[in-house]
Formats: C-alpha cells, structure tokens, sequence
C-alpha cells in the first residue's frame, strides 16, 4: 500500500529528516482537504492536528468587536500550520480561514506527541524544526508591531 | 569680511536657482500619497537616472527632496510621488492642475541596474519606498532579455496603502515579472498575503549566487531584509539601499544630511550595504 512518506519527505519541514523518524511521523499523518471558504479550525477548539500546506492558502483570523476579522497572516505552499498542539492545554488561538482551496498533510497531535514522548531524539528533531519557524514567526510579528510604515515610524 | 572678498561660486549658485513646472495631473494614490505629473515652463525635458531625486520648492513655503517616480525614457514628463507628512508636502498636496512649482536636480546616486545585467533583479519596496524603485522596474522592463528574474516584493500597512496600483496589476499580469504583494495586517475582503515583507522572500525563487537586490523602504525594513538576503546566500556587495535624509543643499554642502562619513545627497541616496551595515545601528547618528 502507498504510504505518505514520499510526499512527507519533499515537504519543506522534514527535508533530510532520518528514514526512522519520517517512518514514525508518517504513521500519523493523512491527507486532508478543505474547499476555499471553510474554515480549517476554530479559535478555542482542540488543536488535534497540525497541518503541512501542499496546494492553497490559509488566512489566519482574529474576530474583532468593532472591525469584523482581521487577518494576521497568511499561510501557503510549504508552510505548515499551528504549533498549539504541542503546548498545553492544546487549544487553537486563531480562526483558519480557507482563501484558497487546500490540500494538506494533518498530522494527529496525540499520536505525534506519544511517538515523541517514547523516542526523545524524534522529539528534539521535531522541536529544533518547530522552534526555527516559531523565531520567524515571532521577528515576523515583533515587525508587524514596530509599525514600520506609520508615520512616526 | 569686506564685501569685496567676498567671491561667489556661480557653479554652486547656479545649483540653488529652481526651474519652475507646471502641474499637468494629479492622482490621489492613497490618504496621504499622491503624484504629481510635470511640465518644464521652458520645455527643456529634465533626464534623470533611476534612484535620483529632486528638491521640490512650493513658493513660500519650503524646499523639499522628493524621489522620482517616473518612466526614465520618458523623460518629457517629471513625475514625483510625495506622502504628506510635513508643512511643505502639506502644501504640495493642495497643489492643483496649472499651478507652478520650483525644481533642482536631479540629484544623488543612481540604482546599479548596468550591475545586474545577466543577474536575477529582486526589487523590495516597502510603503512609499516603491516611488524611486519604479524607475528602475520601467527600465528593467524595457530591456528585459538583458536580466535573469526579476522579482518585485512590496509590502504595505494594509491594502489601503498600496500605490501605484494600475502598473502592479499590468506587472503582475505579464509572464516574465514575478510580483508579490502584502500587507501587514487586513480586513475585510483582502485576498491577498498578510505578512512582513521579508516573508516574502523564501516563496520568491531567485538564484541567490547570481541575485542583485534594490531595497527601498523604511531603515528597519531594509535592514531587516537585508538579513533574510544574507541568509539565503546573497553576497552583501549585491545588495542596495535607498536611504533618506534630511536633505537641503542636495549638492553635499550644508552637511543637514550627513550620515557617518556621508552626505546621504552626494554619496547616496543609493548606497550598497556594505557601506552602510556597521552605520545603521549606530544610535548616535
């Protein structure tokens, strides 16, 4: 039978990983689809799944009283989604909204979590890929919040 | 000193005597950005590089340095895009069709686009920082076969700030310009990227030992994309700046817009980075 692993091992976040961990981590993965429009995952809900963007793009939302949604970034190709799965109490902070139809890879959180917790170097390897994004991220929003191209800026 | 001693430099003062030009248009390009479209009164056509600017007088009010936005073959028509942020491009912004305005220059170094023949060209503009680097994508454009990729990256505060929207959608529609357009934050029915502009980067595919990079934007900005280019293999030599001073003299005499050991008006307003790396984090300057 055909396994995920060809096409988990070309995703940008587990390039070179080592053929044992992709093994492991493909044992938790599957193939998820969502149509432009619908929402991936809601603000508050379980983060039972993190996601591994193949095709289409994904607004990242807040609700605002006053101002309706507002977006705060925009996630595509190569991109993955959502890190609330490896922190208690595993919830999601943002709304996914689909702009774009998506094909991804969701890899069910408390598989991957018991898989990391019994093999330490997977988790480390996991970790040291999650933590280069999440610093980006964080430069990216520190950006955001200096307000370059305001006036006093 | 004697009034006699005194000898003036009428090569230097000849530099502080404005043309003047007429406004032809104006178009409003956000809340606080607009264009302005010019005509020489003595129909001489004022030829500029891309990356030079010129010191726009409003008669009674003040000088200003404002880049040129305009098409550098098209020399017969100055085009200026000025954010209103101070008393003189308050004034400017009440300008009006017909209306006379002084002009000196052009003045200031020039984008390296001889430098990035057979390269791949990555154009970051961020806020009014795409005004002194449309220039440049007019003239890459009209000797396109010369370049390898060429790659526009803008980014604004929200869609409300993007400007010059007509040529970023015939850009965008041609096959052999790579555009890519966010915002910092959005509302409403943006379809587009949310994100820093240096997040732009890694979804740009550009050869990075064979990449020249003109960045125009605020200083953070720049520096910050800077960092993300270095990161991905670009050599620091093939990395430029548009930097912007206080300018007033615009011929690096009065010193108003000395940075380091430069006048920003003489020397820049182009720099590559190297020259500029250790400076930007001075505090003091």
């Amino acid at each position: 039978m055909e396994t995920l692993k060809p096409i988990l091992s070309q995703h940008p976040f587990f390039k070179d990983l080592q053929p044992e961990y992709l093994e492991l981590v493909t044992g938790c993965a599957s193939n998820v689809r969502f149509d432009a429009d619908s929402y991936m995952f809601h603000e508050g809900e379980e983060a039972g799944h993190f996601y591994l963007l193949r095709t289409g793009n994904v607004a990242l939302e807040i609700a605002t009283p006053d101002r309706g949604p507002m977006v705060i970034q925009t996630l595509g190709e190569g991109e993955l989604i959502g890190w609330s799965w490896l922190v208690p109490p595993y919830t999601w902070h943002f709304d996914a909204r689909v702009t774009e139809l998506v094909r991804a890879i969701a890899l069910d959180a408390t598989c991957l979590r018991k898989k990391c917790e019994a093999d330490h170097h997977l988790g480390y390897e996991l970790l040291k890929r999650l933590t280069v994004m999440m610093e980006q991220r964080l430069a990216a929003t520190r950006l955001q919040l200096l307000d370059v191209y305001g006036t006093n800026a | 000193m004697p009034e006699a001693d005194v000898v003036l430099d009428t090569t230097v003062e000849s530099h502080f005597i404005p043309r003047p030009f007429r406004v032809l248009r104006t178009k409003r390009e956000t809340h606080d950005v607009f264009t302005l479209e010019l005509k020489p009164e003595d129909g001489s056509p004022l030829s500029f590089r891309p990356g030079q600017f010129n010191m726009m007088y409003v008669h009674g009010i003040g000088e200003v340095p404002i880049s040129i936005s305009g098409n550098p073959a098209k020399p017969e028509t100055l085009v200026h895009t000025v954010r209103a942020v101070g008393g003189v491009t308050f004034a400017v912004r009440s300008i009006h069709r017909g209306d006379i305005l002084g002009i000196r220059g052009p003045y200031g170094s020039v984008w390296p686009i001889e430098a990035a023949v057979g390269s791949d060209l990555v154009v970051v503009a961020g806020g009014i920082g795409l005004a002194p680097l449309r220039p440049v994508i007019y003239e890459a454009l009209a000797r396109r076969q010369q370049f390898g990729k060429l790659i526009l990256l803008y980014g604004t505060r929200e869609p409300e700030d993007i400007i010059f929207e007509k040529d970023l959608e015939e850009w965008r529609a041609r096959f052999d310009f790579h555009v890519f357009v966010t915002v910092d934050r959005a509302i409403g029915n943006w379809k587009g990227h949310v994100g820093v502009v240096t997040g732009l980067l890694p979804k740009a595919s550009f050869d990075p030992a064979n990449t020249l990079a003109m960045i125009c934007g605020p200083e953070v900005m720049m520096r910050f994309t800077a960092m993300e280019f270095l990161k991905l293999g670009v050599d620091p030599a093939q990395i430029y700046f548009s930097m912007e001073r206080n300018m007033k003299c615009g011929i690096g005499l009065c010193g108003h817009c000395q940075f380091g050991p430069y006048f920003v008006c003489r020397e820049g307003p182009v720099f590559p980075y190297p020259r500029l790396k250790q400076l930007m984090t001075v505090r003091e300057i």
